[in-house]
């Protein structure tokens, strides 16, 4: 069990109140707050030891890159990995994908080669491969969702592995819907048929315990700011072999051992792929959020999360006129922390303004995953909440609220 | 303020000017993708004045409800004028503002009905 009411004291922006009422926020899943201590590891950084990295020899500068490398041990622990060297930082989920699409893929990927994403996906999963696909001449092949339009369909996973994918590159939990995928299972499988596994781990490292040695997935991508930390600092993690065959995405500083007039030798991993002055400040913080998390438990992250994904949902179905998608209370295992729903009539960005002037902070839109909410969900856009170790049944109960009003206003029975 | 005031609600819930003009001499469909906010406006422009407009679309209630508003507002008026509106005349139109994220989606059928005219 968490003490939410003691993690809520850690979040300064859960204090303020507009109009005698505190911040309702329900979007974590598109960004998460920050505690005290990830925004107090910034502002250490930039009062005590500012300097950058791998480069002076003075004291601040010494301990401006031990900060910065130590993070990235916590980072590696935090999902299973001793080496530092398979932990590159990045900007975020998105460009942590598209260095596996311009490096890895880049080399190995060639014409007439298929690409295996799912419907699941986010634009961050899917773009990058149809730039590389149109440039390559490769094709990109979709697991198909089940008929409820609520997971993944097993027998479309097998169809579509059959095809022999170079690369299978798949979400772990689906933004919109908060479906967890079977990602253990579809790596073996994957890997039974000699394709790699990239996956977007950006819905679940910061949600539950993510081990990349039981996933035995070859790429594992996610985000800071989504964890707790700032934002600008992502991570991608590759097992050492991959990233040492790799080239580097970026050239420039950092990146190199040497550099002559003609030619350079690269950096060891995983400074190869991390060129000119790196996000220090991001990196020293996001180790802070992983000290954090790690204190609470991502066990009992994920238990919270899931109780909160229950009440509101049997919340908001006792709701008339209110419809939630995904998955329901009986495959709560399979489920994040993530409720998309629609009210009769309302479109969601009329849903969310309103939500907003109850003080609740939700997404509206196609939440960055067009081919899901538009073409198969036959949705413009969704309504969604998404929780994290924050909130509480009074921020749920306080959205009933919200979406009572937003019946009356359009008078929805 | 309340930006559901009960005039644009009852706008997007019984629109004016809805459906396809016969005799359309201009037309202009507009989409916002970030919203789904989808439009088509239909002019008929005789010797400079906007004798009829009517619009199809789908989208929020500030969208659709603003269409409603602007179609009633445009017939009679100069095409001329109605290329000089901007975002401000479409707040006073609604007697209110809907705020940044929310102020695209007000304009829109302005937006539509200027690149009609525009041909």
């Amino acid at each position: 069990m968490l003490d939410v009411e003691k993690i809520r004291k850690d979040f300064p922006i859960l204090k303020i109140s507009e109009n005698g009422r505190p911040l309702v926020y329900l979007d974590s899943a598109a960004t998460s707050q920050k505690p005290m201590k990830v925004i107090g590891a910034i502002s250490k950084y930039y009062k005590k030891y500012n300097a950058n990295i791998h480069r002076g020899v003075y004291k601040i500068a010494e301990e401006a890159t031990e900060a910065y490398e130590k993070s990235k041990k916590k980072v590696g622990a935090l999902i299973g990995v001793k080496k530092i060297e398979e932990i590159v930082y990045t900007r975020n989920t998105t460009e942590s994908i598209n260095l596996v699409a311009l490096s890895w893929a880049e080399e190995n990927i060639k014409s007439g080669d298929r690409i295996l994403i799912s419907e699941l996906e986010h634009h961050s999963n899917i773009v990058p491969w149809q730039i590389l696909a149109k440039k390559k001449g490769a094709v990109i092949d979709y697991i198909r969702l089940n008929e409820r339009k609520t997971k993944l369909d097993e027998s479309s996973v097998e169809r579509e592995l059959a095809k022999n994918p170079k690369l299978v590159a798949i979400t772990h939990c689906s933004n919109v819907l908060g479906t967890i995928v079977d990602v253990k299972k579809i790596s073996k499988m994957a890997h039974e048929r000699g394709a790699k596994v990239l996956i977007d781990g950006a819905q679940t490292v910061p949600h539950m315990p993510v081990d990349v040695k039981e996933l035995d997935c070859d790429f594992l991508a996610f985000s800071g700011h989504k964890m707790l930390g700032p934002t600008g600092i992502g991570v991608l993690y590759g097992k050492s072999d991959l990233l040492d065959s790799m080239p580097p995405m970026f050239g420039g500083g950092d990146m190199i051992k040497t550099v002559s007039e003609q030619s350079f030798t690269p950096n060891d991993l995983p400074w190869k792929f991390e060129s000119g002055t790196s996000n220090i400040e991001g990196g020293i913080a996001l180790g802070a959020a992983v000290d954090y998390l790690k204190r609470i438990g991502m066990q009992n992250i994920r238990d919270h999360e899931k109780e909160l994904t229950k009440y509101a949902i049997e919340k908001f179905n006792r709701i008339s006129g209110v419809e939630v998608f995904g998955l329901g209370i009986d495959e709560l295992d399979s489920r994040g922390g993530v409720v998309p729903f629609e009210i009769k009539g309302v479109h969601p960005h009329d849903v969310a303004t309103i939500f907003d002037t109850e003080g609740v902070a939700i997404r509206a839109g196609h939440h960055c995953a067009m081919p899901l909410v538009v073409d198969i969900l036959k949705k413009p856009a969704l309504s969604r909440m998404s929780f994290y170790l924050y909130n509480n049944q009074s921020d749920i109960d306080t959205a009933v609220v919200a979406a009572e009003r937003v019946k009356s206003k359009f008078n929805v029975r | 303020m309340d930006i559901y005031a009960e005039e644009i609600v009852a706008h997007y819930e019984h629109p004016h000017n809805k459906g396809k003009l016969d005799g359309a001499n201009a037309s202009f469909h507009e989409y916002n993708p970030i919203c789904g906010d989808d439009i088509t406006i239909y002019l008929n422009v005789v010797d400079g004045i906007i004798k009829d407009a009517k619009f199809e679309g789908t989208g929020c209630a500030i969208s659709m409800g603003s269409a409603s508003m602007l179609t009633d507002l445009l017939k009679g008026r100069k095409a001329t004028e109605v290329m000089k509106m901007g975002p401000h005349d479409v707040v006073g139109m609604l007697g209110l503002d809907p705020g940044p994220a929310r102020l695209k989606c007000a304009v829109l059928s302005l937006k539509a009905t200027q690149s009609a005219l525009k041909g």
